[in-house]
């Protein structure tokens, strides 16, 4: 499938992750953007540079008890612990429709052992239709699994090779913020032959419900999203784009063209939108409309001049 | 269904008591596929704080292509909204989730509490619509205090339908929760409970139309960020284990659906 616009439109957007082409640097984070179909009648899908499903395991989950989510000062905290279909199902009932978009469809796999990571991308890389995956090594709402793979650098490489062993379509690992050294953790993911990692996942937070004197969340800790955290990934994709040689897709708090700059300029060859999907589900066109307009305002002659050019 | 994304204007702003309003919004799309149960998204500011769309059951949809909601001021985003004046435009996103499925042919039992009389109001006038005898229907309102119903009562009395009201201590209608207005001698056994109020009410109305074989739908409230299924923060237990999400599956349920937890 040919994704690419046509090269004499201007302006052009296009950019590179490894092998895979988007027509536009933006795309919807995992876990914001359902299975993409959520959003059809409200999103011109085809205007994304690609979409990323919810995160798929081995076997369905059913995730935490409720209360999941709550609202913090310009952020959000969830702790919806990777309630999913599975792959087959994700397969049977999903595929069919992402198959025909006309858009590149990431899917974001996760597993609690690197067995399960080898087993999902061998059974996904019979599958046509997906132009790459993403690995979440870097949930902080499940017992087993993410977190320890999203800290521990030998780990994730070990998952990594793993996952590369096997895949049919480039592959992109997502990176937990939770760490001391972020640039440890991608140098670890680039050895293990990811094609581009994308940072970050949410900030491991609490809020606590005085009048009950409990957790908010019954999970007691969740994942923090939004403009808050969008600082602390700025920094961290800034520091990793200069670390490694492999594409750096930025994540966390983007909510308008001006933010998806701003991380582009950090070094970011591509951004994900999260959060701001739940509050205005049309934001991601709107990034990829502004983004247009700033390339042709600064008479660039393409987005992929702004990559990294950030002057300190 | 359709879901529109809206700039609504502000129309009418009523400060129904010292913590409750009432807004009129102009929303053409919405109001014209708005059914009885079905909620709303609204930002409460433009700013980034607060950030998340804040849910609101549809209080009224009217054919001239406004919709109303009637809130109680209960945090910062709520706040926000009880400060806005008449001509401002709200960004409002909806409609939203699975209503309440009307059985034209049955006698209809509306059974609100506090704030959970906010969607009955289109849901009685839906139901009045059907043209069918409406002599053995019933509306049953409770409240904490008069302020809760008083302000609400000559509308729901415009329907001509059986009205009944009780407060908590008693400054308005009967003393009482509106439970104790249940009463099996009265509900018709084909009849159909529509409820909505606060999980304590709502759990002793599904046991009462448990016990009694009665059909009953509620719409139940809960903490949301998308509205629309894709942040699967509302999830709430399922009778037949398993979640259910209040956006998609929801607000209104069969209570028989739901694992009610006390």
């Amino acid at each position: 499938m040919e994704y690419v616009n046509d090269p004499k439109q201007y302006p052009d957007l296009r950019v590179n992750i490894g092998s895979l082409v988007l027509q536009n640097p933006v795309m919807t984070a995992s876990g914001t953007f359902g299975y993409a179909r959520e959003f059809e009648s409200l999103v011109n899908l085809h205007r994304l540079g690609a979409v990323i499903v919810k995160g798929i395991s081995l076997h369905p989950r059913r995730g935490n008890p409720p209360q999941r989510i709550v609202e913090t000062p310009c952020g959000m905290l969830n702790a919806i612990g990777l309630q999913n279909v599975g792959v087959e199902r994700f397969i049977s009932e999903k595929m069919p429709y992402l198959r025909n978009l006309a858009v590149p469809v990431i899917v974001n796999i996760l597993g609690d052992t690197v067995e399960e990571y080898r087993e999902i991308t061998e059974r996904l890389a019979l599958i046509e239709g997906i132009a790459a995956l993403e690995v979440n090594i870097s949930c902080p709402n499940v017992k087993r699994g993410g977190v320890a793979f999203g800290t521990d650098p030998q780990m994730a490489r070990k998952v990594t090779e793993a996952v590369k062993e096997v895949a049919a379509v480039p592959v992109m690992v997502k990176l937990s913020p939770n760490v001391s050294d972020i640039v440890a953790m991608a140098r670890a993911v680039e050895d293990g032959g990811a094609d581009s990692v994308s940072l970050i996942n949410t900030l491991i937070g609490m809020a606590i419900d005085l009048k009950r004197r409990r957790p908010v969340l019954a999970n007691v800790i969740g994942g923090l999203s939004g403009p808050a955290i969008k600082p602390v990934a700025l920094r961290m994709v800034y520091q990793v784009a200069g670390a490694v040689a492999i594409p750096v897709i930025g994540i966390g708090g983007i909510d308008s063209a001006e933010d998806a700059l701003e991380f582009i300029l950090a070094g970011a060859t591509a951004v994900q939108i999260g959060t701001a999907n739940f509050i205005n589900p049309r934001i991601s066109e709107e990034v990829v409309e502004g983004i247009g307009a700033y390339v042709q305002d600064h008479d660039l002659q393409s987005i992929r001049e702004l990559i990294g050019a950030l002057e300190v | 269904m359709a879901q529109h994304q809206e700039k609504a204007r502000i129309i009418r702003f009523e400060q129904l008591s010292p913590e409750t309003v009432r807004l009129t919004l102009a929303a053409p799309q919405i109001a014209a596929d708005a059914r009885p149960g079905h909620f709303v998204m609204i930002r409460a500011g433009l700013g980034k704080d607060p950030l998340l769309r804040r849910p609101f059951s549809i209080h009224q949809a009217i054919s001239n292509g406004q919709i109303q909601i009637y809130f109680r001021v209960v945090g910062r985003g709520t706040e926000l909204l009880a400060k806005t004046k008449v001509g401002e435009t709200l960004d409002v996103f909806g409609p939203l989730g699975r209503g309440y499925r009307i059985e034209a042919e049955r006698p209809a039992y509306l059974v609100g509490g506090g704030l959970g009389i906010a969607p009955l109001l289109f849901l009685a006038q839906r139901i009045c619509q059907t043209g069918r005898d409406l002599s053995r229907d019933q509306i049953l309102l409770g409240g904490r205090s008069r302020d809760d119903v008083a302000p609400l009562v000559p509308d729901f009395q415009q329907f001509g339908l059986p009205l009944q009201v009780v407060t908590d201590d008693g400054s308005y209608g009967r003393p009482g929760l509106v439970t104790d207005l249940l009463d099996g001698e009265r509900i018709d056994p084909s009849g159909v409970v529509y409820a909505c109020g606060p999980e304590p009410m709502l759990a002793q109305v599904a046991r009462f139309c448990a016990d009694r074989g009665v059909a009953c739908q509620v719409s139940i409230e809960s903490v949301m960020a998308c509205g629309m299924g894709a942040c699967l923060g509302c999830n709430v237990d399922a009778s037949g284990g398993g979640y259910l999400h209040v956006c998609i599956d929801g607000p209104v349920f069969n209570a028989e659906d739901l694992a009610w937890n006390m």
